[in-house]
């Protein structure tokens, strides 16, 4: 495994220690700016590329985790700093290294004010993110997780729009509340199971009744995550006020973490309330994907509107978790990855007429193919994308998710399959008011296509749809395993609980 | 012939009472015989006295180890005790070395202020150590005393002799509590000494209601000292009318001093009538919370805030308390030790809030700090969302522990209102942030740059804050093994 034995540390701490460098760069005139702003790009690069020893070095074909890591950090409590990747976590970290070079780049000449401190608050953030995926011990994963919250709070505080402050409050406040309940779930699992690790905590059957109120502390926490309906408010805010590069990690990444904690930690944890709940997951899910697809067709913002599709295609995502199949967790762990990628460049697409016309309202815009012919393709593809056409990244989520959602539940599947309709509805809608019509107004027909430097942003993504969409495999063999193996241990554990009921009988 | 009291235990205590006695007699004669006598006494008190404080220090690890008992039971040197007082030495010293600079410049610079935190620290240490209801009072008079006169330490000011008067009125009436209840103690098992009282209560089969009642004035007093709700109503008004580094030295020293006594008291001589008092404490404990999280909300004057903030915080630690066995207690030495340098790192900032010769207290003239005091901003930031206890800052662990040691006592729903007031008031703490942070700079910025001994505080007190998780293991340990001290 080209013995990288602390490789995961080194992408934690990496853009760490970028942050470090960034801040004891002097003053603040135009070049320490741009030497931020490259050391930034420079940190996050890197970490890339060491990440890109994780996707060739990882062993698709094993269920284990991998590049592990563990120290003690308070033997007493049996506490300690454990880090590893299996097929599902491994893919978030290469999504959160590849996003994070690719906002710093989008947020070039975006940012102009405080930028030394921008760039710290991204690199801490990728931080973060990076360990939230990898950690395997709940009360290091708790500590990224909430972690997180700094950063984010800032970023939409400082650098977003006209109410930032309202969005950044709500945002952090909504979190906060529904993790610190799954803190406590936390503590209540540590001190029934004495360990905090979470492979043991995997194979540890909780009591079925005591299962229900953990799983629904770590609801709290993960819903308002995802986010799903009816916790979702805050996400169109947050969205709507952060700045681009802040939007695009929020929904590329840090959306990932509600259906990263479900598969991760309810679905093996506590199978039977899972199971339990699952036709309350169903109902929130459809509710989600239709309720937000029509809210999402009438809005005046661009932002808005795709926030609004965020929660819908998050709803597909919970909903094919908790089919409990192969199909739909698989479909589920790539409709989130794709949607990272996709969403992440929706947003993008967004920035790069917002910097040239500070305006969001779509009825600002029209006829952009006519001036801005480049733009209007990458915007067809990353929209078509989100609509799930065949071909791009979408789809095979979406598909997947579907199928999955046939196997164990028709008319479930049924009415989540509207979303497709519904999404196609909303995004077509978009972008014929934003790219098509005539020509008509002032500000449009000075608008200048797309830079190198916005080009460069936009390729990576393109190349990622299209291999999402074209050769799924490379991804599904990753996570396969695992997905199955998991799959597998919940499905042992059911079976238990129910010849437990059949003996108590 | 008479036995020579062992003495060794009581070292520190009776090294400060000379040292404080021999700064008192060195600042008159200082004064007296210099030109510029005043800012001299004031001055060389003030650096001896740190100096003081740190010898101490090292003096109480000298002693530190068994439990040892001096004076026939009245004094107890355990590591329970060593693990408060080096909390209490070093919240006082820092708070020292933060004063002085404050004082000189609003012309209150007398040299009895270090002698009076000396003496203040010298009865938190005998409160600590109290191993008997009456060396217990002797303590606490001692320290209250002192801070009477601290808090009105700024004569001119009549804010300040308001408050070291209304601290008086009711910190006396609190004592006055706290002596009857432990007349009716002393009245209903026969002893004063925390060890027989334990063993005289443990034999009874049936508790007395007279027991009862007094150790239910106890605790009124002791709730006083810490002030929890409902006796919380001076904490405000004192903490916004005393001096700002005397309120800096408020919301640390005798906060852990008092909690710790709290602790010592109702876990040892009381320890067997837990059925009696938990539920007492859980209450308190819950208004605590809900008070300091709601009525923070509505303060605008940031030493106000902070009274609130701390009305809260002591809730959280009293969650320990209520838990009532090792592990409860632990979570409360590990939760005061980050408190004091959370707190002390936020007075210090309260006192770098100066435009010329004007102190402001509000909490908007923080505005645009981020722009014209990034470092100090940044740490201000730190410390607000350590409050909020957010990781991987030093008052998520804090926190953590206390939830950690309720859970495993089963108070589920002090644990649940324990979380969800801490998100209230993580509403407020933010909104220094996002003074801070997302508003405009106010009409002129704060003064620059930041005094010496405020930064190298702000310096400590920051990076403790931030790296505390490094040495979370062996601070958990070593609170540990005072806890078990207790048992």
């Amino acid at each position: 495994m080209f013995g990288f034995e602390h490789l995961l540390s080194v992408l934690i701490f990496l853009p760490l220690a970028g942050a470090g460098f960034i801040l004891v760069i002097p003053g603040d005139d135009e070049i320490a700016v741009r030497n931020a702003r490259r050391t930034a790009l420079f940190a996050s690069s890197f970490t890339f590329l060491m990440s890109l020893f994780l996707w060739f070095g990882f062993d698709g074909s094993t269920a284990d985790f991998q590049f592990v890591e563990k120290t003690d950090w308070i033997p007493t409590y049996n506490i300690s700093y454990h880090l590893g990747v299996d097929g599902i976590s491994m893919l978030f970290v290469m999504l959160t290294t590849l996003l994070t070079p690719i906002c710093i780049l989008a947020s070039w000449d975006s940012i102009k004010t405080r930028v030394k401190e921008y760039m710290i608050a991204f690199l801490i953030l990728e931080t973060m993110m990076v360990g939230m995926f990898s950690a395997l011990d709940i009360v290091i994963f708790y500590i990224f997780f909430e972690a997180v919250l700094i950063p984010m709070f800032l970023i939409i505080g400082v650098w977003g729009g006209q109410r930032r402050v309202y969005a950044s409050y709500k945002l952090f406040l909504y979190t906060l509340t529904g993790s610190v309940l799954m803190l406590l779930a936390i503590l209540v699992m540590y001190l029934q199971a004495g360990t905090t690790d979470i492979p043991t905590l995997m194979a540890t059957r909780f009591d079925p009744s005591l299962q229900i109120w953990l799983w629904l502390a770590f609801f709290a926490s993960f819903a308002v995550k995802v986010p799903m309906w009816p916790v979702h408010t805050w996400l169109p805010d947050a969205h709507v006020e952060a700045p681009t590069a802040g939007s695009v990690i929020l929904a590329g990444v840090l959306l990932k973490f509600g259906g990263y904690g479900f598969i991760r930690f309810s679905l093996p944890m506590f199978p039977d309330a899972s199971l339990y709940f699952t036709p309350m997951m169903y109902g929130l899910s459809i509710v989600a994907v239709i309720y937000t697809s029509l809210v999402a067709l009438v809005q005046h913002d661009m932002k808005k509107l795709i926030a609004y599709s965020s929660i819908a295609h998050m709803g597909f995502v919970t909903a094919g978790t908790f089919t409990m199949t192969t199909q739909g967790v698989e479909g589920a762990i790539y409709q989130m990855l794709s949607h990272g990628v996709v969403s992440a460049a929706l947003f993008l697409c967004v920035g790069v007429i917002y910097d040239r016309m500070h305006t969001r309202e779509i009825s600002a815009y029209g006829g952009l193919v006519h001036k801005m012919p480049r733009y209007a393709l990458v915007f067809m593809l990353f929209m078509l994308a989100s609509v799930g056409l065949p071909g791009t990244g979408g789809f095979i989520g979406e598909f997947l998710v579907l199928v999955g959602l046939f196997k164990a539940n028709t008319w479930v599947a049924a009415f989540i399959a509207t979303g497709l309709v519904l999404g196609a509805a909303y995004m077509l809608y978009l972008y014929r008011r934003v790219v098509f019509g005539a020509l008509e107004k002032d500000e449009v027909k000075k608008m200048l296509d797309m830079s190198p430097r916005e080009i460069a942003v936009f390729a990576p993504l393109i190349v990622l749809t299209l291999w999402m969409g074209i050769y799924p495999v490379s991804f599904l063999d990753v996570m396969h395993v695992s997905v199955d193996n998991l799959l597998g241990q919940v499905q042992i554990a059911l079976d238990i609980s129910k010849s437990a009921v059949v003996a108590g009988q | 012939m008479a036995e020579v009291p062992n003495i060794a235990p009581v070292l520190p205590e009776i090294f400060l009472a000379l040292a404080a006695m021999s700064l008192l007699m060195l600042g008159v004669f200082q004064k007296a015989t210099t030109p510029d006598g005043v800012i001299h006494a004031s001055r060389l008190t003030s650096g001896l006295g740190v100096v003081t404080l740190v010898l101490a220090l090292m003096l109480v690890f000298t002693v530190s180890g068994d439990t040892r008992i001096a004076f026939d039971g009245l004094f107890v040197s355990d590591s329970f005790a060593t693990y408060a007082k080096v909390l209490i030495l070093i919240a006082s010293t820092l708070s020292l070395i933060l004063a002085q600079n404050w004082l000189e410049r609003q012309g209150a610079h007398r040299f009895e202020f270090a002698i009076l935190v000396i003496f203040a620290t010298l009865g938190m240490m005998m409160m600590v150590s109290a191993g008997n209801l009456l060396s217990l009072y002797m303590g606490l008079e001692l320290q209250s005393l002192s801070l009477y006169v601290l808090a009105a330490f700024h004569r001119d000011d009549t804010r300040s002799t308001e408050a070291g008067l209304k601290y008086f009125v009711l910190g006396a009436l609190a004592s006055g509590l706290l002596l009857y209840g432990s007349s009716l103690v002393y009245g209903f098992t026969g002893t004063t000494d925390f060890a027989t009282i334990a063993s005289t209560v443990a034999a009874q089969d049936h508790t007395p209601m007279g027991l009862v009642v007094g150790l239910v004035f106890v605790m009124a007093g002791l709730a006083f000292k810490v002030s929890a709700v409902p006796f919380h109503m001076w904490t405000p008004d004192v903490y916004e009318g005393a001096p700002t580094p005397v309120t800096a030295f408020f919301a640390v020293a005798p906060k852990v001093a008092a909690l710790a006594l709290f602790l010592r008291v109702m876990v040892g001589p009381f320890g067997s009538l837990v059925a009696e008092w938990q539920q007492v404490v859980v209450v308190i404990s819950i208004l605590s919370m809900a008070l300091g999280a709601f009525a923070a909300i509505a303060q605008m004057n940031i030493k106000r805030m902070m009274a609130y903030s701390s009305i809260g915080h002591v809730g959280y630690a009293l969650i320990g308390l209520a838990v009532g066995n090792e592990a409860g207690v632990q979570a409360v030495l590990v939760y005061l030790s980050i408190y004091v340098f959370m707190n002390i790192g936020i007075f210090a900032c309260i006192m770098a809030m100066r435009r010329g010769e004007r102190h402001v207290e509000n909490i908007f003239e923080l505005g645009g700090l981020a722009k014209t005091h990034p470092g100090m901003a940044a740490v201000l930031a730190v410390f607000m969302f350590s409050m909020a206890g957010i990781p991987p800052l030093a008052g998520f662990f804090g926190k953590f522990y206390i939830f950690l040691a309720a859970i495993e006592a089963h108070l589920y729903t002090l644990a649940i209102i324990g979380v969800l007031t801490s998100v209230v008031s993580a509403y407020y703490y933010l909104r220094i942030i996002k003074i801070m942070y997302f508003d405009e700079a106010g009409i002129e910025p704060l003064e620059s740059p930041l005094p010496r001994s405020i930064s190298g505080v702000l310096a400590v007190s920051g990076a403790v804050v931030i790296l505390f998780f490094l040495v979370l293991a062996p601070v958990v340990n070593w609170a540990g093994a005072a806890a078990a001290s207790l048992f």
